[in-house]
């Protein structure tokens, strides 16, 4: 009993790189991790969006999430990765990321929560700390929020 | 009880019945004395009240009960139908369909009593109330007069009956009537054999078991059981069942003569006898022309099967499942296609012939999935007669409402969404384009203004054209309504064709009625409609003509999922443009592309086209291909209207899956109206012609 009390306070991310930073996604929020593909570029969309993949036959957007924080375009690897992020109750959205590294479980005291005064720092909603290194926590609901 | 589960049938049920009272209704406006069309209104109203009892909304089956009540009278002939007492019906169905619409909300009937309406009702009945009261008691007598129904017995039903006697226990016969408005006749017999069972044995029915299940009886059985309960033990379990409106249990003492005859006879005929019956006492109630007569009872017999239009409901999501994996199959169809392209040397003919299958099957496949999707526009357009009707007493025209095509059918999703735009094009055409009276008069006209409403199909696209023989669209008029408003300059207004200040209308916000009524001109008008429109996949037009009459006419697309398209290339990027809006292809030398206002046209066979490159307005980048003198064109169509697209390779026809693009990606100009996916795998865009014209 005890032990699954404890379970309870922990969070899954996975841990994605990105620039020089790691960030951190919630796994609730994740359907999917899949290897970079075609990516069809939809003329006049946000700048931030890269643009359309297939999914299992649905088309799902694609979002760079370099742009959106105004960081260096992306650098296509065989590590780059799209993510797959479908809150509950939502339409799917892939973001692009250089690479994902590992699935960590944090503990809420490992944690701490930021204040972001900064309008682009928002979609942190707090650092997370594993092993001595800091992962910065994305927000996903900030992010689906903008575009609702 | 708890009736929730039912609530769905209540609805769709009372929609039925209320359509049909209001359809019968305006039968009896123009024929008071129709007997057939009172009967159906009777009973319309009748189902509605004990449905509405059933569900426990009480005032709705005051209300309806009054309407029966008046109408009972009309059968009877002792109360005349009158102009203000349709008007009064149609102000209870509008009572009704308010209750209905509050339950579809909140399931609850809302606290409206209607109490001037029932007092109207009531208005009708006092003149006679005599006649009721007699009509009453008329009413409780007439099932004594039935005539009792004989059972033939088997000589081994005989022996049971009379093994059962002797050892002391209770045989009965039962009578039962269902109620006439019972939906499942079959399924209220079934509990009763299912509680009579629980009491005794039943050892014989009429009519048999098999076609009691088959509903293939009107609305009584008869039934011998055996058992050790007594008499009102039994009544009561029988009683117990809902929808059961009498119970006649008589005991059987001995097995005599009088309750089976030997003659060998068959089941049918009692029945045939009791609707003669009813024929009969048709005749006498309503005293009907000749060839009227013939047609009650038709449909009194015809009650217990339902012949026209057995339909199942199915759940919108299954069949969008259903949708899905046939846009898989096509998905997967295309996949075999761009293989054999591949390795054309070891195309072997099997392969071609297994997509050729694949192909058909899934053409069919398409076509059958479409077709359980469809739906006649019927069920929008038939609320639209009496809406006509409550327009014309509103705003003091006559007028006529003509409709055809009303089969014609379309996407369960468009139809759905239909409704709205028709009705309001129909208000536009009763409210600005009919004259008044005196006025149509004065010009020669029938005064009685004509509506129109004409559905048919043309290739791939539904048209429906709504129009009316009234003033017709005065373009003057709308030009200074658009200088006033500032929509456009006065030097804008000189240079303008009629087509294009008519086109002004769907402009938001623009209303060329000078008063502001209920019916029409809020402001939200024709705008709201093209947009509607547009969402749906189609296009508006307006034909007009001062003084004769305008006619609006909607070009919906079939289906909205799969389509036939073209795939063109523009760069690197892959692009598909559907074959509905092409017109023609053409190869153009550079050398003839003209300037018109500094704009690139081109001369076609005598028409000037404009041309548009689409890799300036898709920021693609171009690819430099100087030797080639040609350019290839893709003409494409809206209405009258084309242009002429530029594009660098033309890949060729393919049937494609429409997918949406979400709802996150804003790609600003709506050039892209969707995405298909390639047998690659790979997504491409679908160019909507309609938003580059």
């Amino acid at each position: 009993m005890e032990e699954n009390l404890i379970e309870v306070q922990s969070t899954q991310y996975i841990v994605v790189d990105l620039g020089i930073e790691q960030y951190g996604i919630d796994i609730k929020y994740v359907d999917n991790i899949v290897r970079m593909q075609n990516i069809t570029r939809v003329p006049h969309s946000q700048h931030f969006f890269r643009g359309v993949i297939n999914l299992r036959g649905e088309v799902v957007p694609v979002m760079s999430l370099r742009r959106k924080f105004g960081l260096e375009d992306d650098e296509f690897t065989d590590k780059t990765r799209i993510i797959i992020l479908k809150p509950a109750q939502q339409e799917a959205m892939g973001i692009v990321v250089d690479n994902v590294k590992e699935v960590v479980s944090l503990e809420s005291d490992n944690i701490e929560k930021v204040q972001n005064s900064k309008e682009e720092k928002r979609h942190i909603f707090a650092v997370g700390k594993n092993q001595g290194s800091l992962i910065s926590l994305l927000n996903v609901n900030v992010i689906f929020d903008d575009l609702n | 009880m708890d009736v929730s589960q039912y609530l769905e049938i209540f609805i769709d049920e009372t929609r039925e019945h209320i359509q049909n009272l209001s359809d019968h209704i305006m039968v009896l406006e123009q024929e008071p004395d129709n007997a057939d069309t009172i009967n159906e209104i009777f009973r319309a109203a009748h189902s509605l009240k004990g449905m509405a009892g059933t569900m426990g909304y009480k005032r709705m089956q005051h209300l309806t009960h009054m309407m029966e009540n008046v109408f009972s009278e009309v059968r009877n002939g002792t109360v005349k139908v009158t102009s203000s007492m349709v008007d009064v019906l149609f102000q209870c169905l509008d009572a009704v369909e308010a209750y209905l619409e509050e339950i579809v909300n909140t399931t609850m009937e809302g606290e409206n009593d209607n109490e001037p309406i029932i007092k109207l009702l009531n208005g009708f009945l006092e003149k006679d109330k005599k006649a009721e009261e007699e009509k009453d008691k008329e009413e409780e007598k007439a099932p004594v007069d039935e005539p009792p129904r004989e059972i033939k017995l088997s000589e081994f039903e005989i022996n049971a009956i009379s093994e059962a006697l002797t050892k002391g226990m209770n045989v009965f016969k039962i009578r039962v009537h269902v109620d006439e408005n019972c939906i499942l006749k079959a399924a209220r017999a079934f509990l009763v054999f299912k509680a009579l069972e629980e009491l005794g044995e039943i050892i014989k029915s009429d009519p048999s078991v098999q076609d009691i299940e088959d509903e293939k009886f009107e609305f009584d059985f008869t039934v011998i059981i055996v058992t050790n309960s007594d008499k009102d033990a039994t009544t009561k379990a029988v009683s117990n069942v809902l929808e059961i409106k009498r119970v006649d249990t008589e005991p059987i003492t001995e097995v005599s003569k009088p309750i089976m005859t030997s003659e060998p006879k068959e089941e049918e005929p009692p029945k045939e006898k009791q609707e003669e019956k009813t024929e009969v006492a048709k005749t006498e109630t309503a005293p009907a022309k000749t060839p009227e007569k013939k047609a009650a009872p038709l449909a009194k017999s015809g009650a217990g099967k339902p012949v026209v239009n057995r339909t199942i409901r199915v759940d919108i999501e299954k069949l969008d499942v259903l949708m899905n994996l046939v846009s898989e199959l096509i998905i997967a169809k295309n996949g075999l296609v761009s293989t054999s392209n591949n390795d054309s040397k070891e195309k072997n003919s099997g392969f071609n012939e297994q997509i050729e299958y694949l192909e058909r099957v899934t053409t069919n496949l398409h076509e059958s999935v479409m077709k359980v999707r469809m739906m006649p526009i019927e069920t929008v357009t038939q609320k639209f007669p009496k809406m006509v009707r409550d327009l014309s007493k509103k705003l003091n025209k006559q007028m006529r409402l003509t409709m055809t095509g009303e089969d014609t059918e379309l996407d369960r999703t468009v139809i759905d969404e239909l409704g709205d735009p028709l009705m309001h094009l129909l208000r536009n055409s009763a409210d600005h384009g009919l004259e008044s009276e005196e006025l149509r008069k004065e010009r020669g006209k029938d005064p009685v203004g004509s509506i129109i409403l004409n559905a048919f199909q043309d290739g791939n696209n539904v048209v429906i054209e709504v129009g009316d023989d009234g003033n017709g669209i005065d373009v003057e008029a709308v030009k200074q309504k658009a200088l006033e408003k500032g929509a456009i300059t006065p030097e804008q207004g000189d240079t303008m064709s009629d087509k294009e200040i008519i086109d002004l209308l769907f402009q938001p916000s623009f209303s060329t009625a000078k008063v502001v009524s209920d019916v029409s001109g809020r402001g939200v008008g024709l705008d709201v409609v093209k947009t509607k429109i547009e969402s749906l996949g189609g296009a508006i037009e307006v034909k007009t003509a001062l003084g004769e009459g305008s006619t609006f006419s909607i070009r919906l697309p079939l289906t909205l999922a799969i389509i036939q398209a073209l795939m063109v290339e523009i760069g690197y990027e892959k692009y598909a443009i559907s074959l509905d809006s092409i017109q023609a292809i053409e190869d153009v030398l550079k050398t003839d592309i003209k300037y018109v206002q500094s704009k690139e046209v081109i001369n076609l066979r005598g028409n000037v086209i404009p041309i548009i490159r689409l890799h300036e307005i898709l920021d693609i980048e171009k690819i430099e291909d100087e030797e080639n003198d040609n350019l290839t064109v893709v003409i494409i169509k809206k209405g009258d209207k084309q242009a002429g697209l530029v594009v660098d390779r033309l890949i060729g026809q393919q049937e494609i899956v429409i997918k949406s693009l979400g709802s996150y990606i804003d790609s600003g100009n709506k050039l892209i109206s969707g995405a298909t996916i390639l047998g690659n795998g790979d997504v491409a865009l679908i160019l909507d012609a309609n938003t580059l014209i």
